[in-house]
């Protein structure tokens, strides 16, 4: 009985040591060393060096002049994430996605894109589908006086189409595409100035 | 919104864990069994180096009955030492965001009352689960966790509970094919931790910090936001840590536990379609090598290709029918100006519908329970797939814990083949009697029961006030948290407030009675038939390696398991399948 004990915690000891000191730090040091910038979280800085996001996670844009990302269930908390949890037949869901299509001034002749009313499994989804670009490219054109030719090349060349040998859909990483926005007309950069 | 080429997920999910599974299969055979002989020459000199230093200089000649008590005490003592881990992780280093104590989560009881005090339960909840090699989570790890409870407790015991069930399964297998000496359960652990976890761990590790995934002990990070001024968020506080090394073992060690909440839905977890791949193929891995291993063990590889067919059988048609209800629309979007598209509640773009259904058929099927999207938003029909696979509990599930629960499942199908053919039932060469059927019908009634035994209780006291969702899908949440309990899987309908302790206590308790027996009652069948005389083979036995006995199973594990859920089943998904979409 004592001798069986000692010897189990003597395996915790040594499996701790392998699993739980050796392999992270060594994933840690190569991670450190080969991909830096991944393993920091692929922070986004801007000209003063401040981080302004992260390139995988979803930040909040409300502003007509930005293209909006997916819904949230956790108002795009990075510290909290989580998704909805409704069910298919829960009258919540119908209700929210059916206030969601009316502040997008959805209708049947008109529809929404779905992952525009639908709120993502993170809450924090950085993308959007090409149809849900080109369903704001209108407004945020018209918000920036943009000709809409010009946010519509934006939007193409935002546009991942990566990966489709293995089934990966398209898609428009949110904040990149913001940014590239922010470049395109310096002005807009004296406009943020003057609301913050 | 699909894109054209969506189908080609679940091919190379399926086709790249297969295609590996038969060299990988083949040298877990060679690295793992090694000949008391041989032990410690050559390559396994660094196992038996690592033995000595817990002084074991030569394996032991092991029964079942010390084999088992082996296993239970080391699984004894990592509960003791992880409960501690997490009890004090407030004092303990690594905590660069000043988590408190796991036990001051504080909860809304039944009648929504909050309590913030003490609530040890989720503590004995999360080491029950992660000691089950289950991964159920009452917490959520980037909001309660520190970094060193994430690696010393977490990723740890990620480690060693499908080392400690892999042990078990070579354990049985060297009993079917008639050794008396089972092996030595440390020799096991270390060579499976050395040989096979920790190294497919690294390499997938390193390659998923190249796609995007985190591995930093620095803080939460902190961004000032582009449109501040009109969402009303200045900043946003996007949390990080060391996930790559919690990720790439949870995928491989059929764990399932997510470092975020959301799991492998969080962009940091699973950054883009290729980390997706990456992780669904690893999934079943090592749950597809095991069986190739059995084959070689066993000395008879057909008899493993029928078991591997019977379940991958099962794993294809689950998978189908779930991506065929997921890529139909979400009843809640019938009738409104959206676009006519696939369920994308709860889902991530980069992954779409299809990959998404295939992650929750294989997450289950394999009891590894991590998800990419989030399985209480699924069609009904789409979400019944992950449980019925986990009701079944036998599609290659675990790593070592799905060939057990299958050997429970082939004694009852050489029982009733032999009924009905009037003949001694025979298994590997050795007669199967009353012990072993009445420990194999045991083995089987406990996960039934504790599923459909614990779902009764709590639908029908005032516990149900913790579902999230109305009507047949409020009761299958609570029927999906004691299959995955059970099952040892860890995924979750996670609408329903679980983090209480009337379901902490419950689906703790679940865990254990899901794990402990499964493993315990096939290593005993399997000792107890190393020590019966082989029968010489006539044209009269049954014979284990072809078609026939295949369907045999199939038809024994489909009946026995519709006979155990459909009642459940009925009442849940296919309910809410059947309910007529609410309008707003």
């Amino acid at each position: 009985m004592i001798r069986e004990s000692l010897r189990a915690l003597a395996a915790c000891l040594i499996t701790f040591g392998l699993c739980a000191v050796a392999y992270p730090a060594t994933v840690w040091i190569l991670a450190q060393v080969v991909f830096p910038d991944q393993a920091e979280g692929s922070l986004i800085k801007n000209q003063e060096r401040e981080v302004i996001g992260s390139a995988l996670i979803a930040q909040p844009f409300a502003s007509d002049r930005y293209f909006q990302p997916r819904p949230s269930a956790v108002d795009y908390n990075a510290s909290a994430a989580g998704g909805s949890n409704l069910g298919t037949h829960n009258p919540d869901l119908a209700n929210k996605i059916a206030k969601r299509a009316e502040a997008l001034s959805a209708s049947p002749e008109v529809v929404a894109p779905i992952d525009l009313v639908t709120a993502s499994g993170s809450g924090l989804d950085p993308h959007i589908t090409p149809e849900a670009a080109t369903y704001q490219a209108n407004r945020v054109a018209t918000a920036r006086n943009l000709p809409i030719e010009r946010v519509r090349q934006l939007i193409e060349r935002n546009t991942d189409r990566s990966a489709a040998v293995i089934g990966a859909p398209p898609r428009i990483n949110v904040l990149k595409l913001n940014i590239d926005l922010d470049d395109e007309k310096p002005l807009s950069k004296s406009v943020v100035a003057e609301v913050r | 919104m699909e894109s054209s080429t969506a189908w080609l997920n679940p091919t190379w999910a399926f086709a790249l864990p297969i295609a590996a599974s038969f060299p990988l299969g083949w040298l877990m055979a060679r690295l793992l069994d090694v000949p008391t002989n041989r032990a410690g020459k050559g390559i396994d000199a660094i196992p038996m180096f690592v033995c000595r230093l817990i002084g074991k200089k030569t394996p032991e000649a092991m029964s079942w009955k010390q084999y088992a008590y082996a296993m239970l005490a080391f699984n004894a003592a990592l509960f003791v030492i992880a409960f501690g881990l997490l009890y004090f992780q407030q004092s303990l280093p690594l905590n660069p965001d000043d988590k408190g104590s796991l036990a001051t989560l504080g909860y809304k009881d039944a009648a929504g009352l909050a309590h913030d005090g003490a609530d040890t339960a989720v503590i004995f909840n999360t080491v029950c689960s992660f000691v089950t090699n289950t991964n159920l989570q009452h917490y959520s790890g980037e909001q309660n966790l520190s970094y060193f409870s994430q690696i010393g407790s977490i990723v740890w015991l990620m480690f060693v509970t499908p080392a400690a069930g892999l042990c078990v399964m070579l354990a049985t297998l060297r009993g079917l094919r008639g050794d008396r000496d089972l092996g030595d359960f440390y020799v096991d652990l270390m060579r499976s931790l050395i040989f096979v976890l920790l190294p497919l761990a690294l390499v997938l590790a390193v390659a998923l910090v190249g796609l995007g995934v985190p591995m930093t002990f620095g803080p939460a990070t902190k961004a000032i936001t582009l449109d501040g001024a009109a969402t009303k968020v200045e900043t946003q506080a996007i949390a990080r840590g060391p996930v790559a090394a919690l990720v790439a073992i949870k995928q491989v060690g059929t764990n399932g536990g997510g470092y975020f909440g959301p799991n492998s839905t969080h962009p940091f977890e699973n950054p883009t379609p290729w980390s997706g791949l990456l992780e669904l193929a690893s999934i079943p891995l090592l749950p597809m090598a095991s069986i190739i291993m059995a084959g070689y063990l066993l000395r008879d590889r057909k008899h493993s290709l029928v078991i591997f067919g019977v379940m991958l059988t099962l794993l294809l048609v689950g998978c189908v029918i779930a991506i065929l209800a997921e890529v139909q629309p979400s009843a809640a979007t019938l009738g409104l100006p959206v676009h006519s598209g696939p369920n994308m509640e709860g889902k991530e773009v980069r992954f779409g519908p299809v990959a998404s259904a295939t992650w929750a058929a294989i997450t289950t099927a394999t009891s590894n329970g991590s998800v990419n999207s989030m399985h209480d938003s699924l069609n009904p029909i789409a979400g019944m797939v992950p449980m019925v696979l986990m009701m079944l509990n036998v599609v290659f599930s675990g790593i070592g814990a799905g060939f057990e629960n299958m050997l429970m499942y082939i004694i009852v199908a050489v029982f009733i083949a032999g009924l009905m053919v009037g003949r001694t039932p025979e298994y590997l060469g050795k007669k199967v009697e009353s012990k072993e059927v009445k420990l194999a019908m045991l083995a089987l009634l406990i996960h039934p029961l504790v599923i459909c035994g614990g779902a009764a209780i709590f639908a029908a006291t005032s516990w149900k006030a913790f579902v999230a969702n109305p009507g047949a899908h409020g009761f299958s949440e609570i029927l999906y948290e004691f299959t995955s309990a059970a099952a040892n899987n860890g995924s979750g309908f996670e609408g329903l407030a679980d983090n209480n302790p009337a379901w902490n206590i419950a689906t703790g308790i679940v865990l254990l009675l899901g794990r402990f027996p499964a493993l315990i009652f096939p290593l005993a069948v399997a000792g107890s038939l190393a020590t019966k005389k082989r029968v010489p083979q006539t044209t009269g036995t049954l014979r284990t390696d072809n078609l026939t006995f295949a369907g045999m199973l199939l038809g024994t594990v489909i009946l026995v398991g519709a006979l155990s859920f459909m009642p459940a089943v009925v009442l849940g998904p296919v309910a809410d399948q059947l309910t007529s979409p609410a309008k707003p």
